[in-house]
């Protein structure tokens, strides 16, 4: 089975990339299963279920979606597996900047779009460097001009990646990306796997429910701003 | 170097195969994409820009130079091609020159700063509202960035392939922008419903039904027409100018009673004859 994760900014078009490019999976006779996590609710799921195929979701609650997703990889693979799927598709929150969804031996998809500013690639970090591919969307909006520079700025990011331009309404590029999924390695299993880049920790007492502002409030990992670093430019 | 691109057929909306079975169009000329709403300009245009090989929709393939394009190099063929439509906008919050330095300078332009009067100058000269170098992106108006936009892809993206979809209601002078494309050896596919950008092209693909349905090559008579439109438009952006600055408008200014007249009425007539 291969085992996708798709990660990406809020509301870049990381279902309506999937839904394109399962369609062509489906095609090619090969059954697709995808698991959803958010973090309060999602409709991904209607979106997927009109394909036909099998959709879990997992709701984060009060936890960090990426965490949550972490550490229950090894109950989605064995759904997925279940289903007798030959992809599992597993589109993430796309909320938490910082963690990185990316696991070595998982085929790992970024999903951003060009009208997230050209500054931007930089500052997205691991979830954006640590992976295969890049699918930038919404080019179809924004001039010839600046979609070259935001390729360049993501390719400065992430040299490694192969980078395909989508168009997520017309379904543009889920060809090309069909094919980066089959081109990448099946999955024997996940336990023992490793994460490309690791989560930052957040146990807090704000963490566990606390609601009040103020130091005696404040327990376990806490970090303060360091006033001397006054940065100017 | 691009010589020639070539459009191999596919199918229609239907599975028919394509009556055009193969399309060429070498560097320097313009190909006018026209047909119905629906019936596949858009679609044709995105076969080219993604290189299509049997695997889209339409089931086309894309030649360049005669040869497939194989997939490992299609990463570095994505500067080949350069796309203006009515769509697109500027998002980004910069000023004009800023963001054409920065533009530049990711296409490893080496003097970007000596570009810039010819950027300007064209840019106005295609949008008639002129702008300034420290105008910022956000607050262009629809044809100051369509114009904008034409500038950059001729002067900075300078792709050997450029792909118009409809900038006619862009208020930009369109035949001028297509004048400035065309220069320099491009391949240009524009998609119009406009006549006088069809008549510009030598020849035009009529497209039906999601297929290329006949291709039409521009006649000397057509040529003649597009003369007399040509003509006709620069009477009326004359009017509009003279309007705009508040004169009223006389008894000679309709229909341009000149020598030409006679000759004009027998070419309409002629023409009328002839497409019936
Ligand atoms: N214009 C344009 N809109 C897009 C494109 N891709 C996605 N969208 C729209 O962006 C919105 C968010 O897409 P969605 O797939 O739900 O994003 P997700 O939150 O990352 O899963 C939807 O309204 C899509 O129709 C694209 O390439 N071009
Ligand atoms: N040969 C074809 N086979 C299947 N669908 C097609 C074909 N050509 C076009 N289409 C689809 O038909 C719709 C209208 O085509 P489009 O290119 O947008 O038309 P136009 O630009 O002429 O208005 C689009 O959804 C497009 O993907
Ligand atoms: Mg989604
Ligand atoms: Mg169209
Ligand atoms: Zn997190
Ligand atoms: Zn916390």
């Amino acid at each position: 089975m291969r085992f996708v994760v798709v990660a990406g900014t809020p509301s870049s078009g990381k279902t309506s990339v999937m839904v394109h490019t399962i369609r062509h999976l489906l095609k090619n006779n090969l059954q697709v299963a995808v698991c959803k996590i958010d973090c309060l609710q999602t409709s991904d799921d209607e979106r997927y279920l009109s394909l036909g195929i099998p959709v879990a979701v997992g709701l984060s609650d009060y936890i960090c979606p990426d965490h949550f997703y972490v550490s229950n990889l090894e109950e989605i693979e064995a759904w997925a597996r279940e289903q007798k799927a030959d992809v599992l598709i597993l589109e993430t929150a796309g909320l938490c900047h910082r963690c990185a969804p990316a696991v070595f031996d998982c085929l790992s998809i970024c999903v951003i779009d060009n009208l997230i500013g050209v500054d931007t690639p930089q500052k997205i970090g691991p979830m954006l460097s640590s992976s295969d591919i890049v699918v930038i969307t919404k080019g179809d909006i924004v001039s010839q001009a600046e979609r070259e520079v935001f390729r360049y700025k993501v390719e400065m990011v992430n040299p490694e990646a192969s980078i395909l331009d989508f168009n997520g309404l017309t379904g543009q590029g889920a060809l090309a990306l069909k094919n980066e999924i089959l081109a990448s390695e099946p999955l024997a299993g996940i336990t023992g796997k490793v994460l490309r880049s690791p989560m930052p920790a957040a146990i807090c007492s704000y963490c566990a429910g606390e609601t009040i502002i103020g130091q005696s409030y404040q327990m376990g990992f806490i970090k303060k701003v360091d006033f001397g670093r006054v940065k100017s430019d | 170097m691009i010589k020639h691109i070539t459009i191999l057929g596919g199918f229609d909306k239907n599975g028919n195969q394509e009556k055009i079975s193969e399309l060429k169009v070498c560097s320097g000329e313009v190909l006018a994409v026209v047909g119905p709403t629906g019936s596949g300009k858009t679609q044709l245009i995105s076969d080219i820009e993604q290189y299509a090989e049997e695997e889209t929709l339409t089931g086309r393939k894309i030649l360049i130079n005669g040869q497939p394009v194989d997939k490992p190099g299609k990463k570095s063929l994505s500067r080949l091609v350069a796309q203006v439509s009515q769509n697109m906008n500027f998002v980004i919050d910069l000023s004009i020159k800023d963001f054409l330095l920065m533009h530049a300078r990711v296409r490893g332009i080496s003097n970007p700063e000596q570009i810039l009067p010819e950027l300007l100058y064209v840019t106005n000269l295609l949008s008639g509202e002129p702008v300034t170098l420290t105008t910022n992106l956000a607050q262009l108006s629809g044809g100051q960035s369509r114009a904008l936009m034409v500038a950059d892809v001729a002067i900075i993206s300078n792709a050997p392939v450029v792909l118009i979809d409809e900038i006619e209601n862009a208020g930009i002078d369109r035949l001028q922008a297509l004048k400035i494309l065309t220069g320099q050896g491009k391949i240009v596919l524009v998609v119009s419903h406009d006549p006088t950008l069809m008549l510009m092209s030598k020849q035009r693909v009529v497209m039906k039904n999601g297929g290329m349905d006949k291709i039409c090559q521009t006649t000397e008579l057509e040529k003649r027409v597009l003369k007399d439109l040509i003509g006709l438009e620069e009477q009326v952006a004359s009017l509009r100018e003279r309007l705009r600055q508040g004169e009223n408008l006389g008894a000679e200014d309709g229909i341009k009673a000149d020598v030409e007249e006679k000759e004009r009425r027998i070419l309409w007539q002629e023409y009328r004859y002839t497409s019936l």
